[in-house]
């Protein structure tokens, strides 16, 4: 079932949902899988698995060091699909892949989106391919039915926002606020307008992430948003009180 | 370039989403001041009184007759302001950061040259200014952070990855999807998303347009060769870009070729095996990376050359065959480092002796009747720590032992 239709069935019992990520390889693939475990668990909605890769400008320092951990730890491309694949068959929800474009362009663009839909990816958020530079990417991941998510800034446009619709597919990942990954955004005045004017451009559900962090932060996002988006604080939880630490987290956002 | 920023199958605009608008702004900005030759006439002039432009193209005699085969001219980047061809890329898009209105200026640098003439540009201009430099490059080149800091910029020390420049470009892009209103990005070469390379390579264009009408005044014809260091590219796209529809004129490109092509602690991007395409800090090019395209770690003597891509323009015209690429050593370039100051008295940067090293190694072989242009891209002075160390002289030692001594001291 597309990426789409499955979160608007979610929708249909949930105010909002919830979107994690998780770095593979960091700390461990092991670790990895029993937070996903916790997480899908817990009532988390689709989760976002971010091939490490040694170059991530998008990020922020957290999720940077994750990357360089995982790779300092050797996880590779193949590592992510097998690990990938389980998950995909062990639990029911959504899964995305997140990475950065050179990972797909050097294993072969057709080749990665192909083997994604076989083990049964739904999607893919590649934060450095705008759509002008994606157009090959684009085909051919509407060809195998997977979502290419798109992303609306602060900065955008509402030109550029339709123009982005144009393309979207799956829902919209709007960034709360300039800058890269791992602080806290402020959800106010200004930030509402920004949400309506997205809401405004799309008929795609709408997904926010960037800063969100705590239950707070997604009441703040019931009515305006479909999607809460959590991803620095699992990984900084992780960190300090271990990965059994995530269940209670997930199940006290909501 | 093509509409979406390539150059044949290279370049592009990778870039995160929160930086469309800018990039379209900065777009339309350097496309106005293009073809506006009151632009390049107020740059013609803010170089020619701040920087020392024209540079002088200095012939070489006594290499000449060391080597007994081309003529050996040098294009003198090294005595512009601060010392480095990286003046001309900086001014220029400093009155480009005037035109748009920004107050701040970020950059990236590995050598130093490109954060301390950005930090010169926004003392001039009145800018703040923050320079990411890797640690390892901090540690290299201190002389050029002790100088950034006195001119009023921010020098901060990258400590992810590599701590080298590519390290430093990616923190400069953290900060500037964060300040993206009020921040320019002051690219230092000719790589990066568009209109990045092309602009660059535009600014530096004056360098090859100088010693095209030099070389003409002194030699009476059009050189056989071009030489040109290849980091990034910038110094090499300036003297090559005015050289590229003469035919019969040679451009050569020398990478810095660290302990060997064998070794894998090199950064040769054109002409080695190890690399391939890939897309990374926002533009399509020649990478070192792994199978699964993940960036290595380069290795060279100079840091300014220490890059893991190249200009998507030099991938161009290395596919299309228009520009030959060679390497050099460390060891080569210490050698021909110390040939340039013993016989001419000139201090070649360690990046810029790549360029001699490569040119040493052919002049030989081509007639008397010829001429060859290196392109001198910067000053030696700065990498007196490395190139001391490199020479184990034992005075030098024996001095920063003292000092350090005197300072722990005191």
């Amino acid at each position: 079932m597309k990426l789409e239709q499955q979160l608007r069935n979610k929708l249909k019992e949930k105010d909002i949902l919830l979107m994690t990520h998780i770095v593979l390889g960091y700390p461990s693939l092991d670790v990895n899988r029993e937070i996903i475990r916790q997480m899908v668990g817990n009532g988390v909605d689709c989760i976002e698995m971010q091939i490490p890769f040694s170059e991530p400008m998008a990020d922020g320092p957290v999720i940077l060091k994750a990357n360089q951990d995982a790779l300092a730890t050797g996880t590779k491309v193949e590592d992510c699909f097998q690990f990938a694949a389980e998950m995909a068959r062990t639990h029911e929800i959504p899964f995305l892949f997140m990475t950065y474009y050179n990972i797909i362009f050097k294993y072969g663009e057709e080749a990665f989106i192909k083997r994604a839909a076989e083990i049964g990816i739904h999607g893919f958020i590649i934060p450095d391919l705008p759509p002008e530079m994606g157009k090959t990417f684009l085909a051919l991941a509407d060809k195998y039915n997977l979502a290419l998510i798109l992303i609306y800034a602060p900065t955008s446009t509402d030109a550029r926002m339709e123009e982005l619709d144009r393309h979207a597919n799956g829902f919209i990942y709007c960034v709360a606020r300039r800058g890269v990954t791992g602080k806290k955004s402020a959800f106010d005045h200004d930030f509402d307008n920004y949400l309506a004017r997205c809401r405004a451009a799309t008929q795609l559900p709408l997904a926010v992430g960037f800063g969100i962090q705590s239950k707070e932060d997604i009441d703040a996002l019931r009515g305006k948003a479909d999607m809460a988006v959590i991803g620095s604080r699992t990984i900084q939880l992780v960190e300090t009180e271990g990965a059994e630490a995530v269940g209670p987290f997930i199940a006290g956002l909501r | 370039m093509d509409s979406n920023g390539f150059f044949g199958n290279w370049g592009g605009a990778y870039i995160p989403e929160v930086l469309h608008q800018t990039f379209q702004e900065l777009k339309k900005e350097y496309d106005r001041c293009r073809k506006d030759p009151a632009f390049w006439q107020e740059y013609l002039t803010l170089m020619s009184t701040y920087s020392c432009r024209p540079t002088p193209l200095t012939y070489a005699e006594n290499l000449t007759r060391h080597f007994g085969g081309a003529q050996i001219y040098i294009k003198r980047e090294d005595l512009n302001h601060t010392g480095a061809h990286k003046a001309n890329n900086v001014m220029g898009q400093g009155l480009l950061v005037k035109r748009m209105g920004k107050k701040r200026v970020i950059a990236e640098t590995g050598a130093g040259q490109h954060g301390m003439a950005t930090a010169t540009m926004a003392a001039k201009f009145g800018l703040d200014c923050t320079i990411y430099m890797g640690e390892e490059d901090v540690m290299r080149q201190r002389p050029n952070v002790f100088w950034m800091e006195k001119m009023g910029a921010t020098v901060v020390p990258v400590t992810d990855g590599s701590r080298t420049l590519k390290d430093a470009i990616n923190e400069a892009f953290r900060d500037w999807v964060t300040n993206v209103d009020d921040t320019h990005y002051v690219f230092g070469t000719a790589c990066g998303p568009a209109p990045f390379p092309e602009m660059v390579a535009w600014f530096q264009s004056i360098i090859g347009i100088e010693a095209a009408e030099q070389i003409i005044q002194y030699h009476h014809k059009m050189p056989k060769r071009v030489y040109a260091c290849v980091g990034g590219g910038s110094n090499a796209m300036g003297i090559f870009k005015r050289f590229l529809d003469e035919d019969g004129i040679e451009l050569v490109g020398v990478e810095a070729g660290g302990h060997g092509a064998e070794s894998g602690a090199h950064a040769i991007r054109l002409s080695s095996p190890d690399a391939s395409p890939g897309v990374a800090q926002g533009y399509k090019t020649m990478f070192l990376q792994d199978d699964d395209g993940q960036m290595k770690l380069t290795h060279s003597v100079a840091a300014g050359l220490d890059y893991v891509g190249v200009s998507p323009i030099l991938s161009d015209h290395w596919e299309n065959k228009r520009v030959r690429f060679e390497s050099a050593t460390d060891t080569e370039v210490m050698q021909a480092l110390d040939l340039t100051m013993r016989l001419e008295g000139i201090i070649p940067a360690l990046e810029s002796s790549h360029a001699f090293a490569g040119a040493f190694r052919e002049v030989g072989q081509l007639s008397k009747d010829d001429a060859i242009i290196i392109n001198q891209s910067g000053r030696g002075d700065k990498d007196i720590f490395t190139i001391a160390h490199a020479f184990e002289d034992p005075s030098w030692k024996k001095f920063i032992i003292d000092r350090g001594r005197e300072y722990s001291n005191s």
